[in-house]
């Protein structure tokens, strides 16, 4: 069997906490029959509402942002189900199996950035935006420029995240279902390709949300059977726990993950604001009827976010006695050895001890749907980009029949699925552990900065955003590219040029600089009329009158 | 979505007044947020030992866990509170301040 180089950890978010355990050995697993069972049947079902959802996909409308009319609890639901993917699940319980509380610490950083988001933009995303985030940013700007540039830096995102989830599906494929790296990278390929293409928004929306529910009842499932090992009670639990466990006493006191204040804060700021520019999840507060709908999904979200974040606490604890006392689930059966199938299996293997095969099954279908609906809202988000903002805005001048709009997007969805396939095999033996990083990193110092001047600053003129989102855009990718994670592990190079592994802290006083002295510098005719359209943008943003609604239909 | 529209409802004493309770609660609410979270960070930055600490004599649970999950709930708990203001308070004042710039309009 060959041996590589298991990118799990990639799948998400979370592999920013695991850079530094990415790097694994996975080994092809027998072919697991109750997974392929069940995962067949999540295929069924979504196929279904994708052709229900096909028959509703006429206008843009519905393709881009499923007519407005999804209600809050469901966008609600969807968006946790866009921010909870396989890593959380994996990566996290990993985590705190193997550091304790370090890994609810970084949960906390995933989960703050919610409340922020629902005061500070939910609202004015909802009331200025109407397909992508890009409307808000080019609402008052030169269209073509803005939007240019916010497509560019939304596709490098969609990419980056892209390679991360394909290569981190491939390997968690062929590890739990005993598929072939390249059929595991085909399957989701395909099937992200249907959903997107047939059903739009709509059947996005649907995968995510039975995806989302899936997670949350597979997971409470088998976080209480395994706490009914110890009594339901917490502190027999931790006691139990820290006896046996390598750090001892040291696994509750924050450790080696966050060692300098740098590096903190700078993760801290990543996540927190990556999450509040990244394209496909600012596409999901457009999918809703108004802001009233759009404040009750971040409410909604972000309650399940919490909530499973706690699960997966509480998974990891139950993991280090249940999985981490059984030999059965190390290789040659040594306790403390390597985990079987490596560190991220802890999840899958805890699973298995409390609820047998049909649980662990349940759970590895559930994975592998979880990253389906995850790539499916990531190509949406790159293909509203290409089609909405260049070609129908930039190329058309606004000009383009909205048939053409959307033949152009399923086109650009079906060349994503490719660039996803081909990007998935090439870098099939990388490591690829800065990927998620660099798309954070450049959701947080080139959308973020952009995106929210264009609301609160009235000063913001066209060469500010432009000069803005590029130079975050350049400084973000450098920073990664000289940091330790590219520069040494990837190139090979001696030493990092850059010494700190996240590049928020650095790469978005850039943005915000730059954005503030071009917009500053800028004496034109045209920026004075910017400067201007602002009144009537901040009346809109503040009422919500005139904002694009569900009153197509 | 006239301009004409926009600049009735700027001039109406009552968007003044929205705007002007809705961004003090929304920074406010912002504020404590923002300032609980990297007050935690910067804690676990420089004071790492803190955290571990037992929250009582012969106790397993630490302080770390209990500020976690006391912000964790507590954080929901004001997106709640913001959500209930907002739909109800800060809509129906837009309601009304569009409806009175729709009446001046005829």
């Amino acid at each position: 069997m060959r041996k590589l180089i298991t990118t799990l950890s990639l799948l998400g978010i979370s592999s920013l906490a695991l850079a530094a355990d990415a790097v694994a050995q996975t080994e092809k697993q027998a072919t697991n029959w109750h997974a392929i069972i069940m995962f067949c049947a999540f295929v069924v079902m979504t196929m279904g509402i994708t052709y229900w959802a096909a028959s509703r996909t006429k206008s843009t409308s519905d393709f881009y942002t499923a007519g407005g009319g999804i209600t809050g609890f469901q966008n609600g639901l969807a968006i946790a189900g866009d921010y909870m993917s396989a890593a959380t699940l994996l990566g996290l319980t990993a985590m705190v199996y193997t550091q304790g509380y370090d890994g609810y610490i970084y949960m906390l950083c995933f989960f703050a950035g919610w409340p922020i988001i629902l005061f500070l933009m939910a609202e004015r995303l909802r009331n200025l935006g109407k397909f992508t985030f890009s409307d808000i940013t080019a609402y008052r700007l030169d269209q073509g420029k803005v939007r240019t540039m916010a497509a560019i830096s939304s596709l490098t995102v969609v990419c980056f995240y892209l390679i991360a989830q394909m290569v981190g599906a491939g390997q968690l494929i062929k590890l739990l279902f005993g598929l072939e790296y390249n059929t595991a990278i085909f399957v989701v390929g395909i099937l992200m390709m249907v959903y997107v293409t047939f059903g739009g928004m709509v059947a996005t929306t649907w995968v995510q949300i039975i995806k989302a529910c899936m997670l949350l009842a597979g997971g409470t499932l088998v976080m209480f059977l395994a706490m009914s090992e110890f009594g339901f009670s917490f502190s027999t639990l931790l006691e139990k726990a820290t006896a046996v466990h390598k750090l001892g006493d040291k696994m509750m006191y924050p450790g080696a993950l966050l060692k300098d204040p740098v590096t903190a804060i700078s993760l801290g700021l990543g996540l927190m604001f990556g999450t509040a520019g990244l394209p496909h999840i600012l596409m999901r507060f457009f999918t809703v009827t108004d802001a009233k709908e759009a404040r009750k999904s971040v409410l909604y979200a972000s309650g399940f976010v919490a909530y499973f974040f706690n699960v997966i606490f509480l998974m990891g604890l139950c993991g280090i006695l249940i999985v981490g006392q059984n030999p059965e689930f190390f290789e040659g059966g040594t306790i403390g050895g390597k985990l079987i199938g490596g560190g991220n299996m802890v999840a899958m293997h805890l699973a298995k001890a409390v609820g047998g095969n049909m649980l662990l099954g349940f759970l590895a279908a559930v994975a592998f749907a979880t990253i389906l609906a995850v790539v499916s809202g990531l190509a949406l988000a790159g293909a509203s980009a290409i089609s909405h903002d260049i070609y129908a805005r930039v190329i058309m001048k606004g000009q383009a029949s909205e048939a053409t709009e959307i033949r152009v997007s399923k086109i650009a969805t079906i060349c994503l699925g490719f660039v996803a396939i081909v990007l998935g095999i090439l870098f099939e033996k990388m490591n690829i552990a800065f990927m998620v990083g660099l798309a954070f990193g450049v959701a947080a110092a080139a959308n973020f900065p952009v995106l929210i001047l264009s609301m609160y600053w009235k000063g913001l003129t066209t060469k500010g955003a432009l000069w803005g989102g590029y130079s975050g855009l350049i400084s973000a990718v450098c920073f990664v590219l000289f940091s330790k994670s590219v520069w040494v592990d990837v190139l090979g190079n001696k030493a990092a040029l850059f010494p700190y592994t996240q590049p928020a802290l650095f790469a978005m006083p850039i943005a915000f600089l730059m954005a503030y002295l071009m917009s500053k510098s800028d004496a034109s005719a045209r920026a004075k009329q910017e400067i201007e359209a602002y009144e009537d943008q901040y009346v809109r943003a503040q009422t919500g009158y005139g904002a694009a609604g569900a009153s197509n239909h | 979505m006239s301009s004409a529209m926009y600049e009735r409802m700027r001039a109406n004493p009552k968007f003044q007044e929205l705007v002007a309770r809705r961004s003090r609660f929304a920074w406010t609410l912002a504020a404590v947020v923002l300032s609980m979270f990297y007050g935690f960070v910067l804690v676990v930055a420089f004071n790492p030992m803190s955290l571990g600490h037992p929250l009582g004599e012969g106790s397993k649970l630490t302080v770390g866990v209990a500020v976690e999950l006391f912000m964790f709930i507590f954080f929901w708990v004001l997106t709640a509170v913001y959500v209930k203001r907002a739909n109800t308070e800060f809509d129906s004042l837009t309601q009304e301040i569009v409806k009175e710039a729709w009446k001046e309009n005829k």
